[in-house]
């Protein structure tokens, strides 16, 4: 054992030689961690190094690499890796990141449960004697949403910060947004994270229509765009417009202003139990034809069930099955295949995505059903997937913030997710903040005006002089605007292995400067190499 | 042709001739292009309690606490006559009245959208968007970005934390910074320089550079503007000192603002000529007669819009505030305007007038009335104002 160690060990002392020049804080524990990490794996794997493709290709199947992923990525390879990837449903959070999850009331109170405490708070305002009680039952309403709102935010950002499923959760956050809902729209934030965990996170990796027919069902989307408005009689066309505009075709694919009213037809009836007597939802009452899952409900009596025509076929109006007949006329549709793909490419792989990936990702959409594990397989190995014009893909801000967490925390806990809410409201992307349905966009010119830039590189400052509440129990916070508080040590393996050796000579010019470890964290964070997923 | 055209076609010619780029530099900007801020009081301000219907009985009988007196001349919190119909809240009596006397205010009442969904962010995103009341085919432009895009020579800038929606989309870059404190940057030169550094020969190297510089350069400029402008003027807090800020900009740098004000959502005690509102309104009003201070002679070449998502229901609720309403009225001021007038279409106010016997009716879009507006000011032709605003009639209210 001894005799491997110490070559390892020499090799150690002569990476750290290497580049002695530059002002660099040590950090003899994370040598020691590197040094187990290197003994706990076979020797060949951890000797291979990562080159350029290989980072390449893991910033795009990960937010940011950490040294869990690139022990995975050394032991694997990058064949072994993406099948694991696929193929491993592993949703788990390191216990703390879990605990600190599991006390969140959204997470902790079912839905109407939440609803119900928030009509109470809602009913103490119109019920409250006096303007000063009024205002007192206005000012708890408002702590208790942005308490809400928080919580709703922070749980989709650990689980991409914390998740090891890395392109899952990449791809969950990409169906969050494709399928992006406002939390500050009436109700919608009491049934966001009902959103993440039930609806999308089940389906992200399986079948495109199974996906689509579980956001219909959402008690959030059918909020958020409507269609629980949308009744016999009186019709609301918003969602099914989008549907189909926003969420599988795409805009002006040959589908018609009447395949949309049709489409609202059909989904007539799609909506959210109502609670009390008047309410479809008494148990007991329940009419033939009625479908419920949770707080959605098909109601037959408000369902128009006259024949429709849509995409060129006839419907026949039989209720329920409607519903899943036009979903899956849709999503069978090529434009459907197509458009997704795209995003998907311009999501993981540049703004302007190769139109041979495109097409093959496409193709095997259409091969599989949807299947969203299969288009991701073609996508990821494609060589094409790291073929993006130099400098690469520029992350926008949760990319960003999520992976400087990945990078600086490596694994490490938290205790404080508010930081994170924070920085994404600054940088100008608030997570279920977009309040137009068509989600944040994807590529690099909407991110990375002057005024956004200036705004990452503070945000960088405040990550990386650890001047932040990340370590602070949100509960018990002091007064102190910044407690505690020292620059994380970022000079570690992790930063020699996938960073260093592909810095431009400009980046280390500039970190040669830095004069203190904040300010070498804070260049760090905000270089191009740390900003672009490259190609 | 006048001037104003004249120096436009001169710009188009001298950018369509790459051979005379340094007049090209020079007429990228004519000297005497007018300046545009857009100032949005987000949250829905009650403009029954700014321009008073004092000519209406109903008016009195729907704010039994919160109306403004009739105009009388022995009460000084009653409110200043404008003319038999219309009065303005007296807390604006010293920042805003002196601008009507001079008629360089005029007011656009039963204004706004055709957004009822009275939702705050739906209908401020509406407005932001400036897209056709049919439906959107774009989410991603707001009006003054295509505005800018058609403007190529008036420098815009946004005095906000970040981008709004107004100016998203524009497919340049458009400055954001915000000046409700003098902008600091978390950078001193030296990191500064360094930061740029890492970005030269990339694709981000310009933003890059003008994002750090512009805090130090404007908190410089404004140092400069305290010096010259310290003797008697007296420090007004709020949103003087930072409409100060922002005149400064407008005077040298840029051509197109926006600023938003928020704090208007008064369900609650929102009060007469005291409280909650009037401090709003006279912080807004005192704000605005800085802005014309600091400008000086180029207060004639400004044009300043003040609107909001909605106005408030016409009835006080029984928390002594108003709730979310429907039509608003729109602001128009500068040292050219021409004000002294409640301007657009009309309609007395009485119960039968309003909108679901809840709020003003729109009778003028804001899309037309400001369409309008542009026209005048930087000669925009039709199809231009078409891109701005898809769909709109410019409705020519002769307001410059």
């Amino acid at each position: 054992m001894m005799a491997r160690v110490r070559p390892l060990l020499s090799r150690f002392k002569a990476l750290l030689m290497h580049g002695t020049a530059s002002l660099r804080p040590t950090a003899p524990w994370s040598c020691l961690a590197w040094l187990l990490l290197m003994v706990a794996l076979p020797a060949t794997a951890a000797e291979r190094p990562l080159n350029k493709d290989d980072m390449a290709w893991l910033q795009r199947a990960t937010f940011g690499v950490d040294s869990a992923t690139v022990a995975s990525y050394r032991q694997l390879g990058r064949v072994g890796y993406l099948n694991q990837q696929l193929a491993v449903r592993d949703d788990h959070l390191p216990a703390p990141i879990q605990a600190l999850i599991d006390g969140y009331d959204v997470i902790r109170t079912p839905p109407l449960e939440l609803l119900a405490t928030y009509r109470e708070k809602r009913k103490q305002i119109g019920q409250s004697p006096g303007n000063t009680a009024s205002v007192a039952a206005r000012k708890e309403l408002g702590a208790f949403r942005r308490k809400l709102y928080t919580q709703d935010a922070s749980v989709p950002l650990l689980h991409a910060i914390y998740g090891s499923d890395q392109l899952k959760e990449q791809v969950v956050w990409f169906w969050l947004n494709h399928f992006s809902i406002y939390a500050r729209k009436g109700g919608v934030r009491l049934v966001t994270v009902d959103y993440v965990e039930h609806t999308i996170r089940p389906h992200a990796m399986g079948k495109f229509s199974e996906l689509v027919l579980a956001s219909l069902q959402s008690p959030a989307m059918l909020q958020y765009l409507d269609n629980a408005k949308n009744v016999k009689g009186k019709t609301n066309e918003n969602y099914a417009r989008e549907l189909m505009e926003l969420h599988t075709l795409g805009v002006d694919q040959g589908y018609t202003q009447q395949d949309v009213q049709q489409l609202a037809l059909i989904l007539t009836g799609v909506g959210i139990i109502r609670q009390g007597p008047k309410g479809a939802g008494r148990r007991g009452h329940q009419p033939e034809g009625m479908v419920r899952h949770g707080v959605f409900v098909f109601n037959p009596r408000l369902h128009d069930f006259s024949y429709k025509q849509f995409l060129g076929h006839i419907i026949k109006g039989s209720g329920y099955a409607e519903i899943e007949q036009a979903v899956d006329l849709i999503t069978r549709q090529p434009a459907c295949a197509q458009f997704v793909s795209k995003q998907l490419a311009q999501y993981f792989v540049a703004d302007k995505p190769p139109q041979a990936l495109v097409t093959a990702m496409a193709r095997t959409f259409l091969r599989t059903d949807g299947d969203i594990t299969a288009v991701l397989r073609t996508m990821f190995e494609s060589p094409l997937v790291i073929q993006d014009k130099p400098p690469g893909k520029f992350k926008d801000p949760a990319q960003f913030v999520i992976s400087s967490m990945r990078f600086v925390q490596d694994g490490k806990p938290i205790a404080n997710a508010q930081p994170l809410v924070k920085w994404l409201n600054d940088l100008g992307q608030p997570v279920f903040g977009r309040i137009t349905p068509d989600g944040w966009p994807l590529d690099a010119a909407s991110w990375s005006g002057s005024g956004q830039m200036t705004k990452r590189f503070d945000v960088a400052g405040e990550i990386g002089s650890g001047r932040n509440r990340l370590f602070v129990d949100p509960d018990v916070a002091g007064k102190s605007r910044f407690p505690g508080g020292a620059a994380p040590d970022l000079d570690t393996p992790l930063y020699r292995t996938t960073l260093e050796p592909f810095l431009s000579a400009s980046t280390r010019s500039a970190l040669e400067k830095a004069r203190s470890r904040s300010e070498w964290n804070t260049f760090l964070l905000s270089s191009p190499e740390f900003n672009y997923r490259w190609r | 042709m006048d001037r104003r055209q004249f120096l436009l076609a001169a710009a188009s010619a001298a950018a369509a001739l790459p051979a005379l780029s340094f007049s090209g530099k020079l007429f990228a900007m004519p000297v005497n292009a007018p300046r545009f801020l857009l100032v949005f009081l987000r949250g829905g301000y009650d403009c029954n309690n700014l321009l008073v219907p004092h000519g209406s009985d109903f008016y009195y009988e729907s704010r039994p606490t919160l109306a403004i007196a009739r105009p009388d001349p022995s009460n000084l919190d009653s409110a200043m006559p404008l003319d038999a119909q219309w009065g303005l809240n007296p807390v604006v009596r010293d920042s805003l009245y002196p601008f009507w006397q001079r008629k360089q205010l005029a007011f656009v009442p039963f204004a706004g959208t055709s957004d009822l969904s009275r939702s705050h962010f739906e209908t401020q995103d509406h407005i932001e968007s400036g897209q056709s009341d049919e439906h959107r085919s774009n989410y991603r432009t707001g009006f003054l970005a295509r505005l800018s895009g058609s403007l190529p020579g008036l420098p815009p800038i946004s005095v906000t934390k970040s981008l709004p929606m107004s100016f998203q989309g524009a497919g340049r870059d458009i400055p954001n910074i915000s000046l409700t404190r003098d902008p600091k940057s978390r950078f001193d030169a030296r990191q500064s320089a360094i930061l740029s550094s890492m970005y030269q020969g990339l694709p981000l190297a310009k933003a890059t550079a003008d994002g750090l510089a512009l805090p130090a350069s404007i908190s410089a400029d404004l140092r400069d503007k305290m010096l010259h402008a310290s003797r008697g003027a007296q420090s007004a807090g709020g949103f003087a000192s930072e409409t100060r800020r922002i005149a400064r900009l407008m005077r040298d740098r840029y051509r197109l603002g926006f600023v938003d004000v928020g704090g208007w959502d008064t369900h609650v005690n929102q009060g007469s000529t005291k409280g909650g509102l009037a401090n709003n309104l006279r912080s807004l009003g005192e704000g605005l007669a800085a802005y014309d201070d600091a400008l000086g002679d180029q207060w004639n070449n400004t044009v300043v819009v003040v609107l909001s998502e909605f106005g408030r229901t016409f009835r006080e609720n029984g928390d002594k505030g108003t709730d979310h309403g429907h039509g608003t009225v729109h602001w128009v001021l500068g040292g050219k305007v021409n004000g002294g007038r409640i301007a657009g279409e009309q309609v007395a106010v009485k119960q039968t007038s309003l909108l679901q016997d809840r709020d003003y009716p729109v009778l003028n879009n804001y899309r037309d009335t400001l369409g309008g507006l542009y026209k005048r000011m930087w000669s925009l032709p039709d199809s231009k104002l078409q891109e701005v605003f898809p769909g709109a009639e410019a409705k020519d209210l002769q307001l410059v």
